[in-house]
């Protein structure tokens, strides 16, 4: 029970590197490397913040939240003021944050120790609501302060999920959402495409900076390694919650998104309990990204399906 | 009223590609004018368009709109002015987003976009009413993907949303080529209709020669960047098809002469 309770914990602290990821890949249609720095980057300044310096944890988490948006704003001006490939453009900042992550913790490892983190408070908030022992759930015994840390969590990321989408309905945020869908449009209607790009891949690497600022809180220290790979969980659970919902709307995917990053992360924890080796599991991560891009188009071509291959091989586009 | 003062562009410049796709193009367009634009395959008319619009800097020249110098002004801040519809009908409407969504954003074309929220209730009654007129029966379908809907559809909608906040320009960029026969006349008459009761400022590119004859006040005749020939009312009305393949065809004659030859023929006999 306290494997599965981890497992939810983390699977929903990564479900915002998801929702980050869901922001740059399925918004504006890039793979925004930025992510594996700038996860890191949160992780640091809050580790920094908190050990260091004695910050407020809520404080310190927003700090987070703020260096990402930094990270995701030098992405943004590398790609649009200096027409940058996007890819190398995030290649770039992720390579640059690497060196300032380690500049910004001063070594490679910063354990939190006995500091004040989120996880203290909902520890404390447990222990006075709770009582110190066990709690019964569904008629298994939990640990009261795994119970309240996963409910802060899950209160932190409701909230950042429903503010997105709450967002992305606004007018500038549906102008956002049109200028990853067609630029052109959306330019002929006023809006300044570069300046959305700017303030999306912001948006997308803050809340991957607040998943790296709660997960070293949650863990208890921060590593400059662990932003590696981030960018492929993202898109894997982005591809597992479209899988989920199936569904294009708004909602639902930003729902599938925090799903398929839990369940995501459940699998795992389940094929790590018989066994699997954990240095495989960025390799098997890489696959099933692969294999989730591979297999739609794979799947048309198959005989049996002579419709849907019809439709696909008509002219996609009217010639102009 | 709309004015381009010696508009010069050249793509490419300085290599073998170098295209001159406008040479000092002036222009006066008088307000609620109709005007097409007539030309063959790159003659420069679907960049006099772009031009207006602002997708790309001047070379030289300048382009005033209701008075004021938008030279300099980027596609985003012209668009407050200027209403496009473009020749693909898969460029003027957000494919993954609702008919209502699309709408949305049109609704605020050139003004500043803030948080509010952009599909409001009173906004969806006003748009069903809008989209009931087009008789597609697509006012119940206000929820679905634009991407789902023909070309035809698409380009109606894209005409409707371009025209929804009046716009001081409307510049159509053959909208009509890319559609079969019955949806481009579809979009015609409605282009007519939204035209002549807004009394819209009207910049439209063809290259069909019956629209040409049939729509506008005014026609433009394009050739090799250049503005060829123009006519204004009467004599636009008494243009016809016949006309109009003449005069392409007396200039296509002066350019088979190629400029050696006619050195040679011109101190033979002058």
């Amino acid at each position: 029970m306290t494997l599965l309770l981890g497992a939810l914990t983390l699977g929903l602290i990564m479900s915002l590197i998801a929702l980050g990821v869901y922001v740059s890949f399925r918004i504006f249609g890039l793979a925004d490397i930025t992510v594996d720095g700038s996860l890191t980057f949160g992780a640091a300044v809050t580790a920094v913040l908190i050990v260091v310096h004695g910050v407020n944890p809520a404080l310190a988490t927003a700090a987070g939240f703020a260096a990402g948006v930094v990270a995701g704003c030098a992405t943004g001006l590398l790609q649009t003021r200096f027409r940058i490939d996007p890819l190398l453009s995030g290649i770039l900042v992720m390579t640059a944050l690497y060196s300032v992550n380690l500049r910004v913790m001063g070594r490679s490892n910063i354990p939190f120790l006995g500091a004040t983190t989120l996880a203290t408070w909902s520890e404390r908030l447990a222990r006075r609501g709770l009582g110190a022992g066990d709690v019964a759930l569904f008629g298994w015994s939990v640990n009261g302060q795994d119970l309240a840390l996963l409910g802060l969590i899950a209160a932190i990321v409701a909230l950042a999920a429903g503010a997105l989408y709450w967002f992305f309905r606004t007018d500038i945020g549906t102008a956002m959402r049109a200028s990853g869908d067609n630029a052109q449009m959306i330019r002929a209607l006023g809006a300044n495409v570069e300046a959305y790009r700017v303030v999306g891949l912001a948006l997308s690497n803050g809340l991957v900076g607040l998943a790296g600022s709660l997960w070293a809180q949650y863990q208890s220290f921060a590593d400059a390694q662990m932003g590696i790979g981030m960018i492929v969980w993202g898109l894997a659970s982005v591809i597992i919650g479209q899988a989920l919902t199936g569904a294009p709307s708004l909602g639902y995917a930003i729902v599938g998104t925090v799903l398929g990053s839990v369940l995501f992360r459940l699998l795992v924890a389940i094929a790590l309990g018989f066994g699997l080796n954990p240095n495989d599991l960025k390799l098997i991560t890489a696959l099933f990204v692969f294999v989730a891009l591979v297999l739609p188009s794979a799947l048309a071509r198959l005989p049996w399906d002579r419709q849907r291959w019809a439709r696909r091989s008509e002219p996609a586009e009217v010639p102009t | 009223m709309i004015r381009l003062r010696e508009v010069e562009k050249t793509f490419h410049a300085g290599t073998v590609n170098e295209v001159r796709a406008l040479r000092r193009v002036s222009l006066e367009i008088s307000d609620a004018a109709f005007v097409v634009v007539l030309g063959t395959n790159g003659s420069g008319k679907s960049t006099l368009l772009n031009a207006l619009a602002g997708s790309f800097p001047l070379d030289a020249g300048t382009i005033e709109l209701d008075g004021s110098d938008v030279t300099r002004w980027p596609e985003h801040r012209r668009a407050r002015f200027i209403g496009r519809v473009f020749q693909n009908p898969f460029s003027g409407t957000a494919p993954a987003m609702s008919i209502a969504e699309n709408f949305a954003l049109a609704m605020r074309r050139g003004r500043r976009r803030g948080l509010g929220w952009a599909l409001p209730r009173s906004l969806r009654r006003e748009l069903a009413e809008r989209v009931c007129s087009l008789k597609m029966g697509l006012e119940d379908r206000l929820d679905t993907a634009i991407g789902t809907l023909s070309g035809g559809q698409r380009q109606a909608l894209t005409l409707l949303m371009a025209t929804w906040l009046r716009p001081r320009l409307l510049l159509l960029d053959e909208h009509t080529a890319a559609l079969d026969p019955k949806s481009a006349d579809q979009v015609i008459r409605l282009t007519e209709e939204i035209v002549t009761r807004d009394r819209l400022t009207t910049l439209m590119v063809t290259h069909s020669m019956q629209q040409a004859v049939n729509l506008g006040e005014r026609i433009v005749m394009m050739h090799r960047g250049a503005v060829v020939h123009d006519a204004a009312g009467p004599d636009k009305h008494r243009l016809r098809v016949d006309d109009l393949l003449a005069r392409f065809e007396d200039i296509r004659r002066r350019e088979l002469l190629d400029p050696t030859a006619a050195e040679l023929l011109a101190a033979a006999y002058v």
